[in-house]
C-alpha cells in the first residue's frame, strides 16, 4: 500500500490512476494518523516553493512526516516540487525545506548566446533522456534510452555526488533525481510519462 | 536533448470529439475515451483537449468527462475551455491534469490567471491565442470566444501580455489555417517566437510531416500540435484516429 500525500498542491489525480492501472493499492492521505501507519509514502506537489512548503507545514504532517522518514526509515519517494522541498532551501522561495537531503534548488541559469543559438527557453517542458548515475532499486539501467516528461524552471543542486541519482541535458546537465537511504525524489513526472515511468513507479512499490 | 513535442489537439463539444475548418464547420470524428486510449498505446508526448462549447455557450466544465478521460491518460494533459474561477483551476489539476490552458479569462479577469499563476506555477497555466487573418485587409486579429469576440491586441502584444502575467507556455491556435492541410502560418508563428522567451506550441494548418518540420526549423516553434492529421486518414477522408510515429518524428525535427 502507497500513500500519497495531500497537502494541497498536489497532482494527485495522475499518481493515483497510474497504480490504480498497475494493480498497486494506494490511498490519498491527509491525517497524522493515517501517515503515522503508511508503510511507503509519496510525496506530490505541483506549484511554488513557499506555496507548496507553507501548505505542508499546515497540513500538520510536517513532523510526523520527519519522523516517519528520518527516524522509521519509511520509503518515500518526492515528484517534482515534492522532490524540491526534500531539500534545504530553493532560489523561487524564502521557507526552509526538509532538508532531508543537503542541497539547494536552483533557477535554470543560461547564457545570453545559449537562450539565442540553443533556443532555450523556460520552463523547460518535455520529453527529456534521463541518465542513470547509479544503480539502484529504482534505477536500473537498461541499454535502452530512458526519458521522461519535465516541466519545471528550477532543479536540485545536491551538496553531496553520492546522492544524483539520475541526470539530464537541458543547457547543461543537471540532477533530476535525487536518492540517499530511504529517500528518493524525482524532478519529472512518472505519472505521465508511459512505460518509463510505470517501470519506476512499479520498481518503487516493490521496493 | 529537450525533444520537440508533437501532439494531437482535440476538440470537445458536448461529450464527443469533432474537428472543426476554420473554427466552423464541426465534423464528429468519436468518442474522446476511446481516441484517448489509442493516444496513450501510440505514446505520444502530450494531449491537447480543448471544449469548444464552453466559453461561448458559458456551459460548465464536463467534470465527469474530464475525470474519465485523465484516469486512462498516462501522458500530460493540457485542458481549456470554460474555465473561470480558482475553483476551476483547482477541480482541473486535482483531477491530474498538468495544464490548464485560459484564453478569454486572460483578458476579461487577469486578476484570477495571475493568482492561478502565484498558487500553481508558471509552468501549469497556458495562454491560448486564438489568431485570425482577417479577409481584406489581411491584418492579424486575436480573437476569443471560439472567434467570434475580437480583441485590441496585434499577436505579439498579446503574446507579451500573457507573459508578463505569467504564462508559462502559449498555444497559437491559427484560425485561418484550421483544419486546411496547408501548412501553419510561419510569419505569424516566428513573430510570436522572436518576441517572448516561454515554449510557443503552433497550432492549426499542419498537413505533412514537413510543415511540422518547417514550422520548428524556420519559425523556432518549441511544439507542434495536430489536430486534423491525427482524427482523419487524409484530407477529405475518413475519420481514423492516427499519428506519426516517433520514428517519423525524429528523422524530421532537430
Amino acid at each position: 500500500m502507497i500513500s500519497i500525500i495531500d497537502y494541497g498542491v498536489g497532482n494527485l489525480g495522475s499518481v493515483k490512476n497510474m497504480l490504480k492501472f498497475l494493480n498497486i493499492e494506494s490511498k490519498v492521505i491527509t491525517t497524522a494518523e493515517e501517515l503515522s501507519i503508511a508503510t511507503k509514502i509519496i510525496l506530490p506537489g505541483v506549484g511554488s516553493w513557499d506555496n507548496g512548503v507553507a501548505k505542508l507545514k499546515e497540513s500538520g504532517l510536517h513532523s510526523v512526516l520527519n519522523k516517519r522518514v528520518i527516524s522509521d526509515k519509511v520509503p518515500v519517494l518526492g515528484i517534482c516540487l515534492g522532490m524540491q522541498i526534500i531539500l534545504d532551501s530553493s532560489e523561487e522561495g524564502e521557507l526552509p525545506g526538509l532538508g532531508w537531503i543537503s542541497g539547494k534548488v536552483k533557477k535554470f541559469d543560461f547564457t545570453p548566446e545559449q537562450k539565442i543559438c540553443n533556443k532555450l527557453r523556460i520552463p523547460h517542458m518535455g520529453w527529456n533522456v534521463a541518465h542513470t548515475k547509479r544503480q539502484t532499486a529504482l534505477s536500473q539501467s537498461t541499454d535502452d534510452e530512458i526519458r521522461f516528461y519535465f516541466i519545471h524552471s528550477y532543479h536540485a543542486e545536491v551538496t553531496n555526488k553520492e546522492h544524483v541519482l539520475m541526470t539530464c541535458n537541458y543547457g547543461y546537465e543537471f540532477t533530476c533525481a535525487i536518492h540517499k537511504d530511504n529517500i528518493w525524489g524525482v524532478q519529472f513526472h512518472p505519472e505521465k510519462s508511459h512505460k518509463f515511468g510505470m517501470s519506476l513507479m512499479k520498481n518503487f512499490s516493490e521496493l | 536533448m529537450l525533444r520537440t513535442r508533437v501532439m494531437p489537439c482535440l476538440l470537445l463539444q458536448g461529450r464527443g470529439l469533432v474537428k472543426t475548418i476554420k473554427f466552423k464547420n464541426e465534423r464528429y470524428v468519436g468518442d474522446p475515451i476511446n481516441a484517448v486510449r489509442i493516444f496513450n498505446q501510440k505514446e505520444v508526448d502530450e494531449l491537447i483537449l480543448f471544449d469548444i462549447g464552453c466559453t461561448t455557450d458559458a456551459n460548465a466544465i464536463n467534470y465527469s468527462l474530464l475525470e474519465q478521460i485523465t484516469s486512462e491518460c498516462f501522458m500530460p494533459i493540457c485542458y481549456g475551455g470554460g474555465v473561470r474561477t480558482l475553483e476551476d483551476f483547482r477541480r482541473l489539476f486535482s483531477m491530474g491534469i498538468e495544464k490548464v490552458s485560459v484564453s478569454s479569462l486572460l483578458f476579461d479577469n487577469p486578476d484570477v490567471v495571475a493568482q492561478a499563476v502565484e498558487i500553481y506555477g508558471s509552468q501549469s497555466i497556458i495562454a491560448t491565442l486564438d489568431i485570425n487573418l482577417s479577409k481584406y485587409r489581411k491584418k492579424y486579429q486575436v480573437c476569443t470566444h471560439s472567434g467570434k469576440k475580437k480583441r485590441k491586441y496585434t499577436p505579439v502584444e498579446a503574446a507579451k501580455y500573457v507573459c508578463n502575467l505569467g504564462a508559462g507556455e502559449i498555444i497559437v491556435n491559427t484560425i485561418h489555417r484550421d483544419g486546411t492541410w496547408s501548412g501553419f502560418d510561419q510569419n505569424l508563428i516566428n513573430q510570436i517566437c522572436e518576441n517572448v522567451n516561454v515554449p510557443v506550441v503552433a497550432s492549426g494548418g499542419a498537413g505533412t510531416l514537413d510543415d511540422i518540420k518547417n514550422i520548428v526549423m524556420n519559425a523556432n516553434a518549441s511544439a507542434v500540435a495536430l489536430g486534423s492529421m491525427a482524427v482523419f486518414q487524409a484530407k477529405d477522408m475518413g475519420v481514423l484516429i492516427k499519428f506519426p510515429k516517433q520514428a517519423e518524428l525524429i528523422k524530421v525535427l532537430p
